[in-house]
C-alpha cells in the first residue's frame, strides 16, 4: 500500500522520450550549423570556364558573394541563378563580387547552364572539389557572403532570394572597409 | 522519346572528362581507407565517405589521400574536416563533452541491469529461507498451477 | 473505377475493425460471448476487404491502370511482371496495406487457433489486434491513401526505385512485415492477461510458438535486407547501422531476450512482469521502426516518408506505450516477485546475464539512434552516429553473448555443482583455448578475430559434448549412433533446435568476424587489357558495351579472372541509367564462393571503351553469413514442431 504510487512513475518514464521524438518533427536533418561563419574564408585559385583566373586574394575589401551550384540542381540552382545575375548586375559597381563554383558537374553542362540564364559574372568549375571541401559544402545551392575584411558572415543554404541578397549585401556594404 | 533521353544521357556520360589516375601509394592506401571511414559522406545518408560511391565521397577521399600523402597525420585530417563541417562530420561523436554521454551508454546499462539483477537475486535467495516446509509449497504450487491451465 | 472501389473497401474495413475492437471489449467485459462473436464475424470481414483491397491494387498494377496514383508513381509500362506485384509494398502507402493486411492474417489465425483455447483472454487479444489493425486502416485513408486517384491518368507512369527490382526487395519487406507484425500476437495476449488479471503462465506459453515464428521472420528480414544491401547498393557491406536498420535489430534484440526469459518463467516461475514488460517493448520497438522509416525525424537510407504521417505513428506508439505500461503499473502487486535463485552460479543466471546483455545492447543502439536528435535538443549542435560507434560499443556485448550461448545450455538449473561444471566445460574450454593459440600461429592477426573465432569453436564444442553424452546414453539403452541421434532431436526438438539456432548464430558470427578481419578492396582505372590484382586473384578488364533494356540503358564493363580457381570467370558490373533517377544506378557484378567472394562495382569510364575505374573487392567469408541463415531456418523448424511427448 505504502509503494503504490511510485509505480505510477513506470508510465511516465515514456514521456520524455516519446517528447524527443516529437521534438524530431522541428528539425531538419539536413541543415547543418557551419563552424565557419566568422572565421576568413579560405583562399582559392580557380580558373573561369572562359580561362581567366579567380581567386579570393584578389578581392580583399570588397564584398563577394560566393556561390557554389551545379548543373542538374533542379529546381534551386535553377531558381537562384535569375537572383544572382539581377545581384550581380546591381551591385557590381559597388565593390560586390559574385562567384560562381560549379561543383561535382562536366563542363559542358556547366556552360550550358551559364548560357541558358545568360549568367555575366564569373564561373569556375572545381573539379577536384577542393574548394567545397574547403567551404564545408555539403550540397547545392550553397552561398556564402564574406565582407570586405574577408570573412564569412552568412552561409545561406538552398536557393538564394532577391530579399535575402539584398539584405545580407547592403549589411556588409556599411561596414567600412578595412585598412590596406 | 525515351530513346533520345537515353542517347543524350549516353552522349553526357561520353563528354565526362576521363577518370584522373590515382597516385599510387599503397602504403598509404588503408591508412586513407581507415580516416575515411571515420567520416561522413555528406551526399548520402549514413555511408562513410570510404564505402560511398558517390561523387563527393570519391574527391573527399582524393582530399584524404592528398593530406596523408603530405605527411599530415589522421587526426589532423579529421581536424581538417570537423573544421568545415563541425562535428557532424564524424561517425562517432568526439568521446569527449555532452557526447561522451552516448559512449557511456552501454556501460551505464549493463551496469544498472547488473544491480537489478544482484538486487532481484539479494531478495530472492532472501526469501528462500523463510519457505514453508516442502510439502506444503509443492501442493500450493501445484494447485495454483492446476488453476492457472483454465482457460 | 479501382480507386473508389479500394478506397470504399478500405472505409468500411476500418468501421469494422473499430467495431469489432470496441465490441470484443465490452463482450469481454460483461461476459456476452454473442457480442465477442460478432466482434469475430467483424475480424472476418476485415481480413476478406483487406485482401480484396490487396488483390484490386494487384489488378491495377498489371493491367498499368495509372489512374490509381500509387500505380503511376511506381511501375512504368516498362517494369517487368514480377516488379509489378512486388511494387505492391515498394513504397510508403502500399507497405502500410501489406502491414495492415499480415495483421489481419494473423488475426484471422488466432480466431481459429484460441477462440475456445483460450476463452478468457480471447476477447481482449481479439479487441488489440483489431485496434492495431484499425489504425493501419486510418493511416490507409487519410495521410497516405493508397487508391488515391491519379489526374488526369498519365500515359505512362515514373517507374519502380532502380534499386528495388531485385530478388531481395521481393522477399526482405515481407519477411520483415511476417516478423514485426507476428510481434503483434504475444502483445495482444500480454494486454489480455493483465486486463483480466490473468497474469500466470497461460498467456506466455500459449504464444511461446508466435514468438518463435515472428523472430524468425524478423531474423530472415534482418539477414535478406543484409544480403540485399550487399548486392545491391555497391559498397560491399551488409550492415550500416542506419536509423531504419537499427530500428529493426532492437526488436530482434528484445525478442531474442524474450526467447530466453520465457524459459525461465516456464522452468521456475519467475520474470513475469519481466515478460510482460519485454512483450510490450518488443511490440513497441516494432512500432518505433515504423515511426522512424515514415516520418524523416532521422535521416535515413530508407526514409519514404511524407507529410504528417508521422504524427500518426508516433500518437500510436505513445498510446500502445503509454496503455501498456499502465496496465503493468496497475497490475503492480499481482506480479510481485516469486522466484527463488538458489546460486549465482546456475542455468537461471545465465539467462538473467542473457537479458541483462540484450537490453542493455538494444539500449546501446536506441540511445546511439536518437543520440543525434537529443544532442540537437539540448544544444542545437548535430552530430553523427555512425558504424564506428556502433561497432565499437556493441562488440563486447555480443562477444559476452556468445560466451553465454555456450554456457547457458549446458549448466545445470538452480545449482551447478564444481562437478556439473568440470564435466560440461572442460573440454570446451581446453578446446576453445587450443583453437586461440591455432589461430594465433596460423597468422590471424587481428585480436578480436582470435578471440571471438576461439569463443565461436567453445560454443560448438558444448554443443558437441552434450549431443556427444546424450547420443551415447542413448546407445548405453540399445539403439543404434544414427537413430539416436535422429530420436534425440526429434523427442527433445525444443533444445536441440535451439542448438541449432544456436550454431546458425555462431555460423553468422564466423562470417561476419571474417568479414571485418579479412577482406580486401581497392579502387583503380584500368586501360582495356590492363590487369589489376587483389588479394590472389587477377582480374583483366576487357571492354565496354551499351545495351537497352525494358526500362533502362545499361553501359557494361567486362572483366575477366585470369589466374586460380576461378580463372575464366567473367564478371560484368555495369551503370544503369533509368530515365526518372537523375544519376545512373550502379549495378554490382560479384562471384560468390565459401570463403572469398569476388566484388567489382563500375566507376568513371570513357566513352570509347578505353578505360575504366573499377572498385575491386575480395570479400571473405561473407557468405557464411547466408550460410547462416539457412541453418537458422533448419534450427527454427525444428524447435517449432509439435512436441512428441505431452506437456508435463
Amino acid at each position: 500500500m505504502r509503494r503504490r504510487p511510485w509505480r505510477w512513475l513506470l508510465p511516465l518514464t515514456a514521456v520524455p522520450v516519446l517528447a524527443l521524438l516529437a521534438y524530431g518533427f522541428r528539425v531538419n536533418p539536413r541543415d547543418i550549423r557551419s563552424p565557419l561563419v566568422g572565421r576568413p574564408a579560405a583562399p582559392f585559385a580557380l580558373t573561369s570556364f572562359e580561362g581567366a583566373p579567380m581567386q579570393l586574394g584578389a578581392l580583399r575589401g570588397k564584398v563577394v558573394v560566393l556561390n557554389f551550384w551545379a548543373s542538374w540542381c533542379y529546381p534551386a540552382c535553377y531558381e537562384e541563378a535569375p537572383v544572382l545575375e539581377r545581384g550581380w548586375r546591381a551591385y557590381r559597381d559597388r565593390d560586390v563580387v559574385v562567384l560562381g563554383v560549379d561543383i561535382q558537374d562536366k563542363d559542358e553542362a556547366g556552360r550550358k547552364f551559364i548560357r541558358d540564364f545568360s549568367l555575366t559574372f564569373p564561373n569556375a568549375p572545381d573539379h577536384s572539389g577542393k574548394v567545397s571541401v574547403d567551404y564545408g559544402v555539403y550540397g547545392v545551392p550553397e552561398t556564402f557572403f564574406i565582407d570586405r575584411a574577408g570573412a564569412i558572415r552568412v552561409k545561406h543554404v538552398s536557393a538564394v532570394t532577391d530579399q535575402v541578397f539584398r539584405d545580407t549585401v547592403e549589411a556588409l556594404l556599411a561596414e567600412p572597409a578595412p585598412p590596406r | 522519346m525515351r530513346a533520345a533521353v537515353l542517347m543524350a544521357l549516353f552522349l553526357l556520360v561520353g563528354a565526362w572528362p576521363a577518370p584522373a589516375q590515382q597516385p599510387s601509394r599503397p602504403v598509404d592506401e588503408l591508412q586513407v581507407y581507415e580516416v575515411a571511414s571515420e567520416l561522413r559522406c555528406v551526399v548520402c545518408q549514413n555511408l562513410s565517405v570510404a564505402d560511398s560511391p558517390s561523387e563527393m565521397a570519391n574527391q573527399m577521399r582524393a582530399i584524404v589521400r592528398e593530406r596523408l600523402a603530405s605527411g599530415e597525420t589522421p587526426a589532423q585530417v579529421r581536424q581538417y574536416f570537423v573544421e568545415r563541417y563541425g562535428d557532424w562530420i564524424l561517425l562517432a561523436p568526439p568521446r569527449r563533452g555532452f557526447t561522451l554521454l552516448v559512449w557511456l551508454a552501454p556501460l551505464v546499462a549493463v551496469v544498472v541491469g547488473l544491480a537489478l539483477v544482484a538486487l532481484l537475486v539479494r531478495r530472492w535467495t532472501g526469501r528462500r529461507r523463510a519457505t514453508p516446509p516442502p510439502v506444503d509449497a509443492a501442493m500450493s504450487e501445484r494447485i495454483r498451477r492446476e488453476l492457472e491451465r483454465e482457460p | 473505377m479501382i480507386p473508389e472501389a479500394g478506397t470504399g473497401a478500405l472505409l468500411v474495413a476500418l468501421v469494422l475493425a473499430l467495431y469489432g475492437a470496441v465490441a470484443a471489449a465490452v463482450g469481454g467485459r460483461r461476459g456476452r460471448p454473442a457480442l465477442v462473436e460478432s466482434a469475430q464475424h467483424a475480424a472476418l470481414g476485415v481480413f476478406a476487404l483487406l485482401t480484396a483491397a490487396v488483390l484490386l491494387l494487384i489488378y491495377a498494377f498489371l493491367t498499368f491502370d495509372f489512374s490509381v496514383r500509387y500505380v503511376a508513381n511506381n511501375t512504368n509500362l516498362g517494369t517487368p511482371f514480377y516488379y509489378r506485384i512486388t511494387a505492391l509494398w515498394g513504397a510508403l502507402e502500399g507497405s502500410i496495406v501489406l502491414w495492415a493486411w499480415l495483421v489481419s492474417i494473423y488475426t484471422l489465425i488466432v480466431i481459429l487457433r484460441h477462440r475456445t483455447s483460450a476463452r478468457q483472454l480471447y476477447p481482449w487479444v481479439l479487441t488489440v489486434m483489431l485496434t492495431v489493425v484499425a489504425f493501419f486502416l486510418v493511416v490507409m485513408t487519410m495521410p497516405a491513401p493508397v487508391f488515391s486517384r491519379m489526374m488526369p491518368v498519365p500515359a505512362d507512369g515514373r517507374g519502380l526505385n532502380p534499386l528495388l527490382e531485385d530478388s531481395g526487395m521481393i522477399t526482405h519487406p515481407v519477411a520483415l512485415y511476417l516478423g514485426f507484425t507476428g510481434f503483434t500476437v504475444p502483445f495482444a495476449f500480454a494486454v489480455a492477461a493483465l486486463v483480466t488479471g490473468r497474469v500466470g503462465d497461460f498467456w506466455i506459453t500459449t504464444t511461446r510458438r508466435w514468438t518463435i515464428v515472428a523472430w524468425y521472420f524478423l531474423s530472415l528480414g534482418l539477414l535478406i535486407g543484409g544480403w540485399w544491401s550487399y548486392h545491391v547498393l555497391g559498397w560491399g557491406g551488409y550492415w550500416a547501422w542506419d536509423p531504419v536498420e537499427n530500428a529493426a535489430f532492437m526488436p530482434w534484440l528484445t525478442g531474442t531476450a524474450l526467447l530466453h526469459s520465457v524459459m525461465i518463467q516456464e522452468r521456475r516461475r519467475m520474470l513475469r512482469l519481466w515478460n510482460l514488460a519485454l512483450v510490450m517493448l518488443t511490440f513497441s520497438l516494432t512500432l518505433f521502426g515504423t515511426f522512424l522509416t515514415r516520418s524523416g525525424v532521422i535521416a535515413s537510407v530508407h526514409a519514404f516518408t511524407q507529410g504528417s504521417i508521422g504524427v500518426f505513428f508516433l500518437s500510436f506508439l505513445a498510446l500502445v506505450v503509454l496503455v501498456g505500461l499502465g496496465l503493468l503499473a496497475w497490475r503492480w502487486d499481482t506480479l510481485g516477485a516469486q522466484g527463488e535463485l538458489d546460486s549465482v552460479v546456475s542455468r537461471e543466471s545465465a539467462f538473467l546475464l542473457n537479458n541483462v546483455l540484450l537490453v542493455a545492447a538494444t539500449f546501446t543502439v536506441f540511445f546511439g539512434t536518437v543520440f543525434p536528435l537529443l544532442s540537437e535538443a539540448v544544444r542545437d549542435v548535430k552530430v553523427s552516429v555512425g558504424a564506428p560507434f556502433f561497432n565499437q560499443v556493441n562488440v563486447p556485448l555480443f562477444l559476452s553473448l556468445i560466451f553465454l550461448m555456450g554456457v547457458g545450455p549446458l549448466i545445470a538449473w538452480r545449482r551447478a555443482s564444481l562437478e556439473n561444471l568440470r564435466r560440461n566445460f572442460l573440454w570446451p574450454i581446453v578446446i576453445g583455448v587450443t583453437a586461440a593459440a591455432l589461430f594465433r600461429l596460423l597468422g590471424v592477426r587481428s585480436i578480436l578475430a582470435v578471440v571471438t573465432l576461439a569463443l565461436t569453436v567453445f560454443v560448438a564444442s558444448t554443443i558437441g559434448v552434450d549431443l556427444v553424452r546424450a547420443t551415447r546414453a542413448r546407445r548405453a539403452m540399445g539403439e543404434r549412433a544414427l537413430p539416436a541421434l535422429g530420436g534425440l532431436l526429434l523427442r527433445h526438438n525444443r533444445r536441440y533446435g535451439g542448438f541449432v539456432v544456436h550454431l546458425a548464430i555462431l555460423v553468422v558470427a564466423v562470417g561476419v568476424t571474417g568479414s571485418q578481419a579479412w577482406s580486401v578492396h581497392t579502387e583503380t582505372t584500368l586501360k582495356r587489357g590492363e590487369q589489376t590484382e587483389l588479394g590472389g586473384y587477377r582480374i583483366r578488364f576487357d571492354g565496354l558495351r551499351e545495351s537497352q533494356e525494358s526500362n533502362h540503358g545499361k553501359v557494361t564493363g567486362t572483366f575477366t579472372v585470369v589466374n586460380g580457381r576461378a580463372a575464366g570467370a567473367v564478371l560484368e558490373p555495369a551503370k544503369k541509367f533509368y530515365p526518372q533517377e537523375q544519376s545512373p544506378i550502379a549495378y554490382v557484378d560479384y562471384r560468390l564462393g565459401l570463403v572469398d567472394d569476388i566484388y567489382l562495382v563500375l566507376g568513371d569510364f570513357a566513352r570509347d571503351g578505353t578505360s575504366a575505374t573499377v572498385k575491386f573487392q575480395v570479400n571473405r567469408m561473407v557468405s557464411w553469413i547466408w550460410i547462416g541463415g539457412l541453418v537458422l531456418t533448419l534450427g527454427t523448424v525444428l524447435a517449432v514442431l509439435p512436441e512428441r511427448r505431452k506437456a508435463a
